[in-house]
């Protein structure tokens, strides 16, 4: 048997390719040699034909739906951290508003969602909120968690040296939760994308500012089955982006140090 | 006797936890300006009680201790320092070796550059001059070990405090270790105190070792170790080095027999 460390490094990506490639050359074959009809299950062929004739289309949809995504991250991260480090300054202020954290992340969106759009008039704030109110919790949680564990060493060294509560937090407790940042927005990037696709569902707003879950919506409803997977395809590639782009971030901030971002044992 | 008072005095010290865990019985101990004081005992003894309270860490549920002569840790005389060293390197993992030995320099605000100068002073003070820019997870247990005794020394500490700092290492590391920190302490002097649970190690580095004992923790035994400094490996060979450990042994024995016996 091979040990893990010695696959080939090209490896990492040209296995899922070619399950892929399987995949769609067997969904391609059977959709043929059985004559299913495209309204039923297109073949990938005919998705990627979509794709390329509604273009205009689907890249304003998908531009409105990145845009509310990554408005949410960026939204749920400057917030999420912000609670964090409120959470870390006091025991009583965690232990008193941890548990409204948790309502938020346990209430399903769709159950809100409704009221938020209610409430908010402009439609597009309303789904970044709601995108928001999905994404935080991971940051929330995971930030203050790392803000938290401080190798008690160090803490003692610090309170030695009489470190100031600000040296201690900028030098000790903001670099130690790096990783665990890190891990929490990894989660949050996909729930975004989720929360805003979720929210767009409830508000089935259409016309101009109409997104990619509308255009789901309303291809399901026209039989329009190519373009409703070429909707998904989008969705699902803007997740894998996502994902990319956090971990290339994560690999940035940590690979010199952290032990989840290490090139694997010579 | 009576002209330098005493580097840290425990004055029937004793510390029981919230919990109502005693872990450490009423205590003496003064120790002198130049000593290298083991604290040597079982787990649960109380010694790391006992370093932490010298540290200011910890603050006895009875009892006082003093630093040279004063009831609190001196915070801004450069020649009354206190430093310590840990059980674990305790480095932080995101910054480079020099970056680590500068920190107290850092947090008590001094210019980058003399504390990077006084940083690789003490980094060639044990040997790691040549790995200042690296990361400490690029190191040796041993290695990460030795940056953090640098980081002690930055400091120019009167007073030394070291927690079991060797304990995790194997033993060939350890004797290196020992070793180099002897002529350590015998070229730059100073005051330790040092937490060990090894009698080798204890009688190896020490001028002066005390015994500890647990349930409850306690001072059993007091032993002055007149042998010449730098200590050589012959030392460690020696009749004098077997008798010292021998002597030790018993007394640990002793201490935890009559806790059988009970």
């Amino acid at each position: 048997m091979t040990p893990r460390d010695e696959l080939p490094r090209a490896f990492g990506w040209l296995a899922p390719v070619g399950v892929a490639a399987v995949l769609l050359g067997l969904w391609q074959g059977a959709v043929t040699a059985w004559d299913v009809p495209a309204y039923l299950v297109p073949s990938p062929a005919r998705v990627a034909a979509t794709l390329w004739t509604d273009r205009a289309l689907l890249a304003d949809s998908l531009r409105v739906t990145a845009g509310i995504a990554l408005t949410a991250l960026a939204i749920a991260i400057v917030a999420g951290v912000a609670t964090a480090l409120l959470f870390a300054q006091s025991r009583v202020i965690e232990a008193s508003l941890f548990p409204y954290a948790i309502l938020l992340q346990v209430t399903p969106i769709v159950a809100i969602a409704p009221l938020i759009i209610i409430w908010v008039q402009d439609t597009r704030v309303a789904l970044v909120l709601c995108a928001v109110v999905v994404a935080i919790f991971p940051i929330i949680s995971n930030t203050a968690l790392g803000l938290r564990s401080v190798d008690p060493g160090l803490a003692d060294l610090f309170r030695m040296s009489r470190a100031t509560r600000w040296q201690t937090l900028w030098r000790l407790r903001i670099p130690g939760a790096l990783p665990y940042f890190f891990g929490g927005l990894r989660v949050a990037s996909g729930l975004a994308l989720i929360g805003a696709v979720v929210a767009e569902f409830v508000a089935g707003t259409g016309g101009q500012g109409a997104g990619l879950a509308y255009q789901i919506l309303l291809a399901g409803i026209q039989l329009n089955v190519p373009r409703l997977f070429a909707a998904l395809v989008l969705i699902a590639a803007t997740g894998v982006v996502f994902f990319a782009v956090t971990n290339a971030l994560a690999r940035a901030a940590l690979s010199r140090w952290h032990e989840s971002e290490l090139p694997p044992a010579e | 006797m009576t002209a330098a008072p005493s580097v840290v005095a425990v004055e029937g010290a004793a510390k029981t936890y919230a919990n109502g865990t005693c872990a450490l019985a009423p205590v003496d101990l003064a120790v002198a300006p130049g000593e290298f004081v083991a604290l040597l005992g079982p787990s649960g003894c109380g010694k790391t009680t006992l370093l932490r309270m010298a540290a200011g860490l910890v603050a006895p549920t009875q009892g006082r201790l003093s630093w040279w002569g004063a009831d609190h840790v001196p915070a801004d005389d450069p020649a009354r320092r206190i430093a310590m060293v840990f059980q674990s390197p305790t480095l932080m993992p995101w910054s480079r070796v020099l970056a680590n030995a500068r920190l107290p320099l850092d947090l008590a605000g001094a210019a980058r550059a003399e504390g990077d100068r006084a940083a690789r002073d003490a980094l060639a003070g044990v040997g790691l001059a040549d790995v200042a820019d690296r990361y400490p997870r690029e190191l040796s247990g041993g290695m990460q070990m030795r940056v953090s005794i640098a980081r002690a020394l930055v400091v120019a500490p009167a007073l030394l405090l070291m927690d079991e700092p060797f304990g995790a290492l194997d033993e060939f590391t350890r004797h290196k270790l020992d070793a180099e920190l002897n002529a350590l302490w015998h070229t730059r002097g100073g005051t330790v105190l040092f937490v060990t649970h090894s009698i080798q190690e204890a009688a190896f580095l020490a001028t002066r070792v005390v015994v500890m004992a647990a349930r409850p923790g306690r001072i059993i035994a007091d032993v002055p170790v007149p042998a010449a400094q730098p200590r050589t490996p012959a030392y460690r060979g020696s009749a004098d080095f077997a008798a010292l450990c021998a002597r030790l042994s018993a007394a640990v024995a002793q201490a935890s027999g009559e806790v059988q016996a009970q």
